[in-house]
């Protein structure tokens, strides 16, 4: 290598030139070899590797099973342990001595010490003892199994059918019939039917085992689909085979993040939607049925709990109408590797406006943010003149049951109260602060504030006093 | 310069196998592609697999491919631009730095812009024409979706 060369060159340098080169050539060497594996990795990686570790049946119940197939999807649901704030939404980790009865360590904060006025509004209800935040998925099992209403009231094993996963134990018990399974859960207490459980909700109750496509398999949901579209004039509705994709995308979410009701003595889990999905029509089937879900402790009036109507306000909101479904916005696309997977933590889209606004609003991050504040700030504002309003009423009748508790016209001032407290429930127990459907919410607690206004005129016109 | 024959048969061999190497990786990376039309080309890497399926189902598949609009009109200001994307492209996606939704740069845009106005000339022509310097239209700030979503 270092041989004299005849251009007359000093060998020693003509060697260092060598070296250099043998350098630079290596360094392209590794670079050319680098860029060319990395070139097969990506295409290793866009071949979508699906590997079928373990057989999934319509009774592998258990998520982590299904995770050996889809552990990316699995990785996402795992993480809806996460307890992260909104500014108007999200729970916040809040720590507490856990006890024999009540084991957790850690909770959601209290609704009710945020804002004590809603214990006035369930007064003689078992959410005025206790009302959290609500957690991710993880927790909907644990945080009903100890909720103190379950002390407040008895609860009946209906209340699984939302905060377990269910489809296997149904079709146990019902010996392969979903509707009798669920019949005979309903009727059980819920410590009983709570043994027959073990899972909060899990990729059997959204996923077909076999195809992975999506499906219904709660049965308040199929009913009450039915029922709805029955309504609009299509007979014998069946989401599992009737639905387009995108709709099922928002349909196994309404599964459960919707207005119910335990029907007779039976605890037959109804989703009141016979005549249409707007406040007014479900609290025309709610007086159709003459349904009250208790009776108010201070005023006496036949009172109504609306709870979590998110698929509701959903569909009356600019979203619905373009075709965006829950799915879009709260499990949207990512990509891992070449692979377009759905994002299986569930959350606030506030917590992955990139992912999840982003794709359709190209604005930016912080800009998307104020605008989706903005909406929740001003129905916030409005939901608290409502609360005051239905305080004043409240109290009004109060002050004129304790004048003359035989007055004909107390019956109509709490046909009032009933109506607006059903209307302004209907926003505060929707989850999203009014950003699922804006006008709508605020048109509602509009006629919230009107409902108390019509009361206390009911009253004053019958000669009560201001309280 | 006179070298032993000896070191030029290894000179000769270590080039022929940089060479031979790089032709491989050129080939195996489907380099060739690069210098056509087929949009298919541009989702290689799968990077671009969105944006591809939404152009197959978007109203432009049967008028324009990928190149129509997002490289200029004219040979030599075309394949300036596809080398410098093809660079700035391949570098991202090498490195992994890149964000996501991935965005096109203020250059790109504009040459989008212009190439609407190579098919839609009849209409844009009036609409430019009534806008004075400096307050000329975007086609994409109305019609960002027409090519793949």
């Amino acid at each position: 290598m270092n041989a004299p060369n005849s251009a007359g060159q000093h060998p020693r340098r003509g060697g260092k030139r060598l070296l250099l080169l043998i350098v630079v050539s290596a360094v392209i060497a590794v670079g050319g070899l680098a860029m060319l594996v990395n070139i097969f990795e990506r295409k290793q990686e866009a071949r979508n590797p699906f590997y079928r570790v373990v057989d999934l049946t319509d009774t592998t119940e258990d998520p982590a099973t299904w995770g050996k197939n889809f552990p990316l999807q699995y990785d996402g649901y795992m993480r809806t342990v996460d307890q992260k704030r909104t500014r108007f939404g999200g729970s916040e980790a809040v720590q507490r001595p856990p006890t024999l009865a009540d084991p957790r360590s850690i909770v959601a904060q209290s609704k009710l010490e945020e804002d004590p006025r809603l214990k006035t509004m369930w007064a003689g209800y078992a959410f005025a003892r206790d009302f959290r935040e609500e957690r991710g998925h993880a927790y909907m099992l644990d945080d009903q199994t100890y909720t103190e209403r379950q002390i407040a009231a008895k609860q009946p094993g209906t209340c699984l059918h939302c905060h377990a996963s269910v489809y296997v134990p149904y079709k146990k018990l019902g010996d392969g019939d979903l509707i009798k399974g669920v019949e005979m859960m309903n009727t059980m207490t819920f410590a009983d039917a709570r043994k027959m459980v073990g899972h909060p909700v899990a990729c059997i109750d959204c996923h077909d085992p076999g195809t992975m496509q999506l499906r219904v398999t709660r049965p308040g949901f199929l009913e009450g689909i039915r029922a709805l579209k029955a309504s609009q004039g299509v007979p014998d509705y069946d989401p599992n085979t009737m639905a387009t994709r995108q709709e099922m995308r928002a349909y196994v979410c309404g599964q459960c993040h919707v207005e119910y009701y335990f029907k007779g003595p039976e605890k037959r889990l109804v989703y009141p939607w016979g005549k249409g999905l707007t406040v007014d029509s479900i609290l025309a089937y709610y007086e159709e049925q003459g349904q009250t879900d208790w009776t108010h402790a201070l005023s006496g009036a036949p009172a109504l709990k609306a709870q979590h109507p998110e698929f509701e306000m959903w569909s009356q909101g600019i979203h619905a109408r373009s075709g965006v479904s829950c799915a879009d916005c709260h499990m949207p696309y990512e990509r891992v590797g070449a692979l377009k997977i759905s994002d299986h933590h569930v959350q606030s889209p506030i917590l992955n406006i990139n992912r999840a606004c982003q794709t359709c609003h190209r604005w930016p991050e912080e800009e998307l943010k104020a605008r989706v504040e903005t909406i929740q700030q001003r129905t916030f504002r409005l939901r608290n003149l409502a609360m005051d309003a239905l305080i004043d009423l409240i109290g009004d009748l109060q002050a004129a049951k304790a004048a003359d508790s035989t007055s004909p016209r107390l019956k109509e001032a709490r046909t009032f109260q009933r109506k607006a407290q059903f209307y302004l429930d209907f926003v505060e127990a929707e989850n999203s602060g009014g950003f699922h459907a804006p006008q709508e919410s605020s048109r509602i607690l509009g006629e919230a504030i009107d409902f108390c206004r019509k009361g206390q005129s009911v009253l004053r016109t019958a000669g009560f006093a201001r309280r | 310069m006179k070298f032993p024959v000896s070191l030029m048969v290894l000179g000769a061999v270590l080039f022929g196998a940089a060479a031979g190497i790089g032709a491989y990786t050129f080939i195996y990376a489907k380099g060739y592609s690069y210098l056509t039309d087929d949009p298919s080309a541009c989702a290689n890497c799968h990077v671009m697999n969105e944006q591809y399926d939404g152009w197959v189902k978007s109203a432009h598949k049967g008028a324009a491919v990928c190149n129509d609009c997002h490289t200029p009109a004219g040979f030599i200001p075309k394949y300036l631009t596809k080398m410098e994307n093809g660079f700035r492209h391949s570098f991202a996606f090498t490195s992994g730095e890149f964000p996501e939704p991935i965005r096109i740069t203020p250059r790109d845009r504009e040459i989008a812009d212009e190439a609407c106005r190579k098919c839609h000339a009849d209409i844009t022509e009036a609409i430019d024409a009534s806008h004075r310097p400096g307050m000329e239209l975007s086609c994409l700030g109305c019609h960002a979706r027409v090519g793949h979503l």
